[in-house]
């Protein structure tokens, strides 16, 4: 069952003069794992910040539909805040705000309205989701940003976790962090498939390959083939995507 | 291409030389001593002047009474009354400048900050007196006929100080706003906070630092200015605490500008009024060192 689906999207930049993506469709499993790769500048993070209407934040026209459980969120009257507390997303660099692990987790719920004593509990399985809890339990009061990279990259995710998205994206999560921490992330990702439906766009290919169950090869703006990840990476039937998922160019 | 290559050569023969580069070096030396000195210079110079008057001691500084002419130089009702007027300016500067600092910097299409933000600057360069003549002329005669009294007071001061230093509040606090990773604001987009929550609670808490900086800076322009303000301000004969915002004041800067002319050479007259500039020097000097020192702390975090 899909729980994304993307008809004839068409994002343009700078007032119109550059077409980011043309024309992309793609359907996005329910508890699946997606993976948009392809070289820098191949549309994938705009295709991913479309999805919870993040490219609006910039000056972006969008053209095109994208259905989240068959609504429309661009044309169906649905409340971008609403979208947003379902999709949430976690990005490149981790962003974590400069206050307490403990601010950090609740911010989203107090913004929603989650009162002060169901906070604790809200922060506390957030975090246990985001396998931080045993690492901060005992120092929820501390600067986030005294903490590791990877640690501010998962209380990210934590932090997404806690207003109860249904589907999460992923804007390359790893590449600002070291090999133990990307793997500690990847565990991640395979844990959460269970409740959330999630897109990751990765520079990654081995990423990709590694936790993904789609995947989508973006280049130049198109969508050029998607489908199972080991379809793709064993038997690509694009020559483009064979060319870039075995190392020939990107 | 080869003469080019000779150039290059014959350019860097020459640096190697050495004598060019230690005169150069040593010509720029002299010009970043230069200012230096004479900040040094004058500073000696006002404190030389002034210190026979700062030597009353109590009598300067807690003295309530400055009348010259019965040789007695207390600051108090002149410090006052700065304080009065450039804090109420500010808080008009702040009320206005502050929204308006965060309408530029989040919400103002671009077509309509190209509008604003030339205005706020062009504000700065509108010469002092041209605005003091103005208050005069419209402020000041519009107080008058509507609340009545003199027209010269401090509500025109406040008016005419805010329009003074609304850019630099408007300019200070956009630039610390923008200044604001957009990390945090994705963030807390994404989370499903609108544009408002996330100024509240992101933006402005991570600005603070910048915007109050601002404030500390506007707040020592204020104090400063002295053209614009002597116009609209009344300066009665004999300073004292007011007890209205439609009472004539005084403060330090105007104080010295009128009576510079009739003081008399190497009085004590002429020696309290150093006294004062020692006095204003020291209140804006402090107000820098604040601002940077909320600066540095603001950048730390």
């Amino acid at each position: 069952m899909s729980k994304i689906e993307v008809c004839g999207l068409n994002v343009y930049y700078e007032n119109g003069t550059v077409h980011a993506l043309k024309e992309v469709n793609l359907e996005i499993e329910t508890n699946k794992i997606t993976a948009l790769i392809g070289p820098s500048g191949c549309g994938k993070t705009t295709f991913l910040r479309a999805l919870n209407r993040m490219n609006e934040v910039n000056d972006v026209m969008t053209k095109g539909k994208v259905f989240l459980d068959g609504k429309d969120i661009y044309n169906g009257g649905e409340d971008v805040i609403q979208l947003r507390k379902k999709v949430g997303m976690v990005f490149q660099q981790p962003n974590p705000f400069p206050m307490s692990i403990y601010d950090n987790v609740a911010y989203g719920p107090r913004i929603h309205g989650t009162r002060n004593k169901k906070l604790d509990s809200v922060v506390e399985e957030s975090l246990k989701k985001a396998a931080l809890w045993d690492e901060v339990h005992d120092r929820l009061e501390k600067n986030a940003l005294k903490f590791s990279g990877g640690q501010q990259q998962r209380l990210c995710i934590a932090r997404a976790l806690a207003v109860n998205p249904e589907v999460i994206l992923f804007d390359e999560p790893c590449s600002a962090l070291d090999p133990i921490s990307t793997a500690r992330v990847e565990d991640l990702l395979r844990a959460l498939k269970k409740d959330y439906t999630i897109v990751i766009v990765t520079h990654n290919m081995q990423q990709a390959a590694r936790v993904s169950d789609f995947t989508a090869f973006f280049l130049l703006g198109e969508m050029i083939e998607c489908g199972r990840t080991t379809q793709i990476f064993e038997k690509p039937k694009d020559k483009r995507t064979e060319d870039y998922v075995t190392g020939r160019f990107g | 291409m080869y003469l080019l290559e000779r150039v290059r050569t014959f350019r860097s023969r020459r640096m190697d030389s050495g004598t060019e580069e230690k005169i150069v070096e040593k010509l720029l030396f002299i010009a970043a001593l230069s200012s230096t000195l004479i900040v040094f210079f004058i500073i000696a110079f006002m404190f030389k002047e002034g210190i026979p008057a700062l030597a009353l001691g109590w009598d300067f500084f807690f003295g309530m009474i400055w009348r010259p002419s019965h040789n007695q130089y207390g600051i108090v009702p002149l410090v006052v009354c700065t304080f009065i007027v450039g804090i109420g300016a500010l808080v008009i500067a702040a009320v206005i400048g502050i929204p308006a600092a965060i309408f530029l910097a989040e919400y103002a299409p671009a077509w309509l900050r190209n509008i604003i933000k030339p205005c706020v600057e062009l504000l700065v360069g509108i010469p002092s007196i041209v605005l003091g003549f103005f208050g005069l002329i419209v402020i000041v005669t519009y107080i008058r006929d509507s609340f009545g009294g003199y027209g010269e007071c401090i509500l025109a001061g406040w008016i005419i100080l805010a329009i003074m230093t609304l850019p630099h509040v408007i300019s200070i606090s956009e630039d610390s706003i923008r200044a604001v990773p957009k990390g945090y604001k994705e963030g807390s987009l994404a989370l499903g906070a609108t544009q408002l929550q996330t100024i509240k609670k992101v933006i402005l808490p991570n600005a603070r630092s910048g915007i109050l900086a601002a404030m500390v800076l506007g707040m020592g322009n204020a104090i400063g200015e002295t053209m614009a303000v002597l116009m609209v301000i009344g300066n009665p004969e004999i300073p004292f605490i007011p007890s209205s915002i439609l009472d004539p004041v005084r403060v330090l800067t105007s104080t010295i500008v009128i009576e510079i002319p009739y003081a008399v050479w190497g009085s004590l007259h002429q020696q309290a009024l150093f006294a004062l500039g020692v006095v204003l020097f020291i209140v804006v000097a402090i107000l820098n060192l604040i601002t940077t020192a909320v600066v540095r702390k603001g950048a730390m975090r």
